[in-house]
């Protein structure tokens, strides 16, 4: 599904990621964990193609496309899904409007006819249930006056929607009390397929107690220096980030 | 008629006696401008709603070598004085005999503006003096510097504590008409703290008109706060500019109490001309009787990253009139400007007016800005609600006025001076 | 730190899409102004003899004025010797029908989608339209007569109905009244007349079509609409001209009168050519537009759409003498490239409780520099009045300006007049969620303005509110890369 390979990127002329090493298969969920400051949200932007960020070097295959050469639009188009770590308020702009436009873009990059307003409404009524979001929310301006719980819903919601191959999820979990992050993590859940893959970007390990990773890797410094299986995550947990991060210094004679 | 003839012979005369150089040259400009422009007529956008060539239809005394009793200056000293510098103009000119200068001159200089422009002061009088003429192109502007004789010149520097300077403005106008033109130069340095407050008091029950001309230059990491308390008899009008640069990363902080006067027009000019710059800029004005103040202010944003905040609050009872013209410009480079501007009136009689004037001009796109201004009158819930609890209708009002008054008061942070205020406000409001 | 990203550094590219010229023959006078012009036009008209005295007086009044200056606008100076008068498609003879029009100006129309015949057929939406100078042709005209309802050209209503005219035009933007209204009441060669009786609802909009064809002519179309007690009327009004190099002139008149209880509703949707993106060429439109409240209960209210002209100067405005009288603008202001437009409304409240509201939004983009200029006024007697304005600025790039100059005048202690004021950008931030949901910048920018002007796009009536829909979008076609 993704296949990222050594990947180095700038941005204002100062290296971020210094050659990451990634591979995603169909219907896997992967979790990148780190300090701060260790690149995670980084590599996110990269992927989607946030322009500010410049790849020096390296090569990203996205289903079996190169995902750089690619505008931000098309990798959308072509099923790669980023639920914003700080979801961006657009006033004036309903919800509903907004991921009309969005599915409708898609269709059309698809070769396929737009959605009818029937059809749509019935999509929308399908998975607001999945998220537990609620109607009114979406005749609102997108985010717009939202709170942190409803914010992160909306994005799920909208992932729900676009039906990406790929989601990742820069931060779903920061901002949430445990009520909203559990309702988040369901959702998440329930949009797991053998067909979907998802990378979830995160700091803390709790989001992992609800959304079960079938890979752990640790991002520190531009670099993947530890991937494992869950169990990872617990150890990180347990232990924090710097039995990792010393040996890593220590190994790089810092 | 307007006469103006007299303003000639006046500047003659200053030119021919008076010392020439920095200072002599700017009067000539400043002369010949005026003569250029004119008084101001209410034809002119930035006059519309203030007539001030009424006015000049009568000859003003421009002799400024009047004396004054002791007495008559320690009626008005302001609270908190015994800490703070206290520096007198009379009829305009700067009087180092009834001055007092506590602070020590590692923290403050103070020296006519005359002698600033001539030694170790040159470049920087040459530099600062009358920028405020790029903004302020009228003709009362000019007339100032047509005439400057008798100015101030202050040098604040770097301090911990911030150095408090009281200037009193006094007109003396037992005489006949008086018309006064301080101008004053202050220097903000690098670091420097000042605490600046004016007042303003005429003596005597013949008209009096002030048109000051202050300039302001604060320096990086410079931290000002200005008090402007304008209480005077109702003979006593003004056009009080003052004009403050922020050329390094600064703070600023005025406050502008008007409740009594003639005709009183405020330009406040603040110029935010170095990134990351902040400003905060508060009025108040609570007009009775045929007072007329329009407040003119302007915030212009020159560098990015600028943080300004203005609230101005008026009431207007009796026949008086209240102008609020507040301009904000964010120039081109002024980007991730955020730029704030309220204004709220109550009119609380039929034969008052109040004219407001808020205005953006946005040059550039990375900004957040916004205006609002309201007219409107006393919270009549709060009102009935006050009465139901046995409070008479007046007192209710009173109340009520105090409260909408306090959002401005709280922002004079010296508590002698805060004090003082609330005291001449609330004598104010109740009478 | 990063480029600007070429997002938002790109102007409209489109071309302006009604900048045809018809080719058919005009009756022109000679350029240049002076008492024999104004003759000459009155003659032209067959004009009785008070409406040319009319018109000799306003000119006498012109001479002494002086063109205004406080609009937040430039332009060189215009040379009012240099402007072609009278221009009319020719011949011009009685037209009995619409059918009996030249076939060359139909194709133009129905080249500018009004397509007269179709129109009569489908929309039922009753048009006149004026071409240059005169009135082209009104259709639905009988159907209107049979209740009551005089829609016609104000030439026509000069000859007919002479009594409403001189009762009416110039009561409510005196001749004199400003520079540009002294010059139209001098020169004003045609527009449209409507007169509804007491207790008519006009079962149809009414819709005038303004296009500016001729070369060096400028437009000088006076507009007058009567509504009497009880009445009701839906207006609209569009404009469009050709591109040409040269500046246009077009500084017209509109005249409303509410009687009591009247309603009166008018839409602009205004393209004029609005010069290209060198800011070379396009329309002057320096237009006075006013209604009057006149009788209690009265309302009045303004809608348009401004993605035209390379300089607009105007403000609709509603006088709001009858108790209870309402007043309304609510406007959408695009500029694009050099264009310049200095638009606002003003409320004069003079009656008691009487309301108005101001919904203003500016779109800027490429050099060009919005304004948004308005003045509330709470006279004395006018207790209770109550406004409410909101100005909101949206910038696209950083070389435009949005600029917002609300007077607010109270004498009044039970008035109560609020007024508020936004500026913001489309950021990236907003483009890049958007361009991540899989929408390109273009689409994304068109639904956050449509987002933005969305309330005002609701107060124009259907039939308009699409093209102006489309419009907007055409406007914006290439202000993002």
């Amino acid at each position: 599904m993704l296949s990222i390979k050594n990947i180095h990127a700038n941005i204002a002329g100062k290296e971020i990621l210094k050659g990451i090493n990634l591979d995603i298969k169909a219907g896997e969920v992967h979790a990148i964990m780190g300090p701060n400051g260790s690149g995670k949200s980084t590599l996110a932007s990269v992927l989607a193609g946030r322009e500010e960020f410049e790849v020096t070097e390296g090569e990203v295959e996205f289903a079996g496309k190169d995902l750089l050469e690619l505008s931000t639009e098309d990798r959308a188009r072509e099923g790669l899904f980023l639920a914003f770590q700080y979801p961006v308020e657009i006033p004036g702009v309903s919800t509903t409007n907004f991921i009309k436009a969005a599915v409708n873009e898609k269709r059309k990059y698809l070769g396929q006819e737009p959605l009818d307003a029937v059809s749509f409404l019935k999509k929308m009524k399908e998975k607001m249930a999945l998220v537990e979001i609620d109607q009114s929310l979406l005749s609102r301006s997108i985010n717009e006056g939202f709170s942190g719980g409803e914010k992160k819903r909306n994005e799920v919601f909208q992932m729900a929607m676009l039906e990406p191959k790929l989601a990742i999820m820069d931060e779903t979990d920061s901002g949430l009390d445990i009520d909203a992050l559990r309702i988040v993590a369901n959702g998440i859940n329930k949009l797991r397929s053998p067909e979907r893959s998802i990378l979830l970007i995160t700091h803390y390990q709790r989001l992992l107690d609800y959304i079960q990773p079938d890979y752990v890797h640790v991002l520190y410094k531009g670099r993947i220096v530890r991937s494992g299986q869950k169990e990872l995550a617990l150890e990180l947990e347990e232990k924090g980030y710097d039995f990792i991060t010393d040996e890593v210094d220590l190994s790089l004679g810092l | 008629m307007e006469s103006t003839a007299y303003f000639k012979d006046q500047f003659e005369q200053l030119q021919q006696t008076g010392p020439q150089g920095t200072i002599a040259g700017l009067r000539k400009e400043g002369f010949e401008d005026f003569n250029g422009r004119g008084l101001p007529s209410f034809r002119d956008e930035e006059w519309k709603y203030t007539n001030i060539s009424t006015l000049f239809q009568q000859e003003y005394n421009l002799d400024g070598e009047a004396g004054i009793e002791p007495s008559e200056l320690d009626a008005i000293r302001l609270p908190g004085h015994e800490q703070a510098n206290e520096l007198v103009f009379v009829n305009g000119i700067f009087k180092a005999e009834y001055s007092c200068i506590r602070s020590g001159a590692n923290e403050l200089i103070v020296m006519p503006l005359q002698q600033a422009a001539e030694g170790e002061y040159k470049t920087l009088v040459e530099t600062h003096l009358n920028q405020s003429a790029a903004y302020i192109k009228d003709g009362l502007q000019a007339l100032n510097t047509a005439l400057i004789y008798g100015g101030l010149f202050i040098h604040v520097l770097k301090k911990q504590e911030p150095v408090q300077v009281y200037v009193y403005h006094i007109l003396e106008a037992a005489a006949g008409p008086v018309l006064a033109q301080p101008r004053s130069l202050i220097y903000a340095d690098k670091g420097a703290q000042l605490q600046l407050t004016e007042s303003y008091t005429t003596i005597g029950n013949a008209d009096s008109l002030n048109n000051q001309v202050m300039e302001v230059v604060v320096e990086e990491n410079a931290y000002v706060e200005y008090y402007k308390l304008q209480n005077d008899n109702s003979n006593a009008s003004q056009v009080s500019t003052s004009h403050i640069r922020q050329i390094g990363r600064s703070y600023v902080h005025t406050v502008s109490i008007a409740l009594n006067g003639g005709m009183v027009r405020n330009n406040m000019n603040l110029v935010l001309d170095a990134e990351g710059n902040e400003s905060h800029m508060y009025g108040l004005y609570l007009l009775k009787g045929k007072t007329h103040v329009d407040n003119h202010t302007l915030i212009d944003n020159r560098k990015p990253n600028c943080f300004s905040n203005q609230l101005y609050k008026g009431i207007a009872d009796d026949s008086a009139t209240a102008v609020f013209n507040g301009r904000i410009m964010v120039q081109p480079d002024a980007q991730k400007t955020n730029a704030y501007q309220a204004n709220k009136n109550i009119l609380r009689s039929d034969l008052a007016t109040i004219n407001a004037k808020p205005q953006l001009e946005i040059f550039a796109d990375d900004v957040k800005c916004s205006h609002g201004c309201t007219v409107g009158q006393l919270d009549e819930e709060a009102l009935f609600y006050l009465r139901a609890r046995g409070i008479s209708k007046e007192k209710a009002e009173v109340m009520l006025l105090q409260a909408f008054a306090a959002d401005i008061l709280v922002q004079i942070k010296p508590k002698a001076l805060r004090e003082h205020a609330e005291k001449l406000i609330d004598k104010h409001l109740s009478l | 730190m990063k480029e600007k990203p070429e997002a938002l550094e790109q102007a409209v590219l489109n071309e302006y899409k009604y900048g045809f010229v018809t080719d058919i023959h005009t009756d022109l006078i000679a350029k240049g102004l002076n008492e024999d012009t104004i003759r000459l036009i009155s003659e032209k008209k067959n004009e009785p003899g008070w409406m040319l005295d009319w018109r000799l007086k306003a000119y006498a009044g012109w001479l002494k004025m002086e063109e205004p200056t406080w609009p937040n606008v430039k332009y060189p100076p215009i040379d009012y010797q240099d402007i072609i008068y009278y221009a009319a498609p020719k011949p011009k003879k009685q037209l009995n029908s619409l059918e009996e029009a030249d076939p060359e100006l139909l194709k133009t129309f129905e080249k500018l989608g009004i397509s007269l015949n179709e129109q009569k057929r489908l929309t039922g939406v009753a048009v006149d339209v004026v071409m240059d100078s005169v009135s082209i042709g009104t259709s639905f005209k009988e159907q209107l007569s049979e209740i009551g309802v005089i829609f016609c050209s104000i030439s026509e209503a000069i000859q007919q109905h002479p009594d409403l005219v001189k009762k009416y035009m110039g009561s409510v933007v005196p001749m004199t009244d400003n520079y540009f209204a002294a010059l139209n009441s001098a020169v004003f060669t045609d527009g449209s007349f409507c007169f509804i009786p007491k207790g008519v609802r006009c079962p149809m909009e009414l819709s005038t079509y303004f296009r500016i064809n001729a070369e060096n002519a400028g437009q000088f179309e006076r507009t007058l609409i009567i509504a009497e007690d009880n009445a009701y009327v839906s207006y609209l009004e569009g404009c469009t001209a050709p591109m040409r190099d040269e500046h246009q002139l077009h500084a017209a008149v509109v005249e409303l009168v509410a009687l009591e209880k009247a309603e009166i509703k008018y839409s602009t949707v205004q393209n004029w050519y609005p010069g290209d993106k060198n800011g070379l060429g396009g329309i002057y439109n320096f237009v006075t537009k006013r209604g009057i409240c006149k009788g209690d209960h009265s309302k009045i209210s303004w809608t348009q759409v401004e993605t035209g002209s390379a300089i607009t100067w105007k403000y609709p405005s509603v006088i709001l003498k009858g108790d209870h009288s309402i007043g309304e603008f609510y406007s959408v202001a695009f500029t694009n490239n050099h264009q310049q437009a200095d638009t606002g409304t003003k409320m004069i409240h003079l009656g008691k409780n009487t309301r108005s509201r101001i919904v203003s939004k500016g779109i800027s983009a490429g050099h060009s520099n919005n304004s948004y200029r308005g003045l509330v006024r709470a006279s004395k007697q006018a207790a209770n009045a109550r406004n409410y304005s909101q100005c909101d600025s949206l910038l696209l790039g950083d070389k435009c300006g949005a600029h917002t100059f609300p007077y607010i005048e109270v004498k009044n202690k039970t008035a109560i007049v609020e007024h508020e004021a936004t500026t913001s950008k489309i950021g990236e931030d907003q483009l890049f969620y958007c361009k991540q949901r899989g929408i390109d910048a273009e689409t994304a920018v068109a639904l956050i303005v449509n987002g933005f002007a969305k309330e005002v796009m609701n107060q124009l009536p259907m039939e308009f509110a699409v093209e102006a829909q489309k419009l907007l979008a055409i406007s914006m076609e290439g202000s993002v890369g």
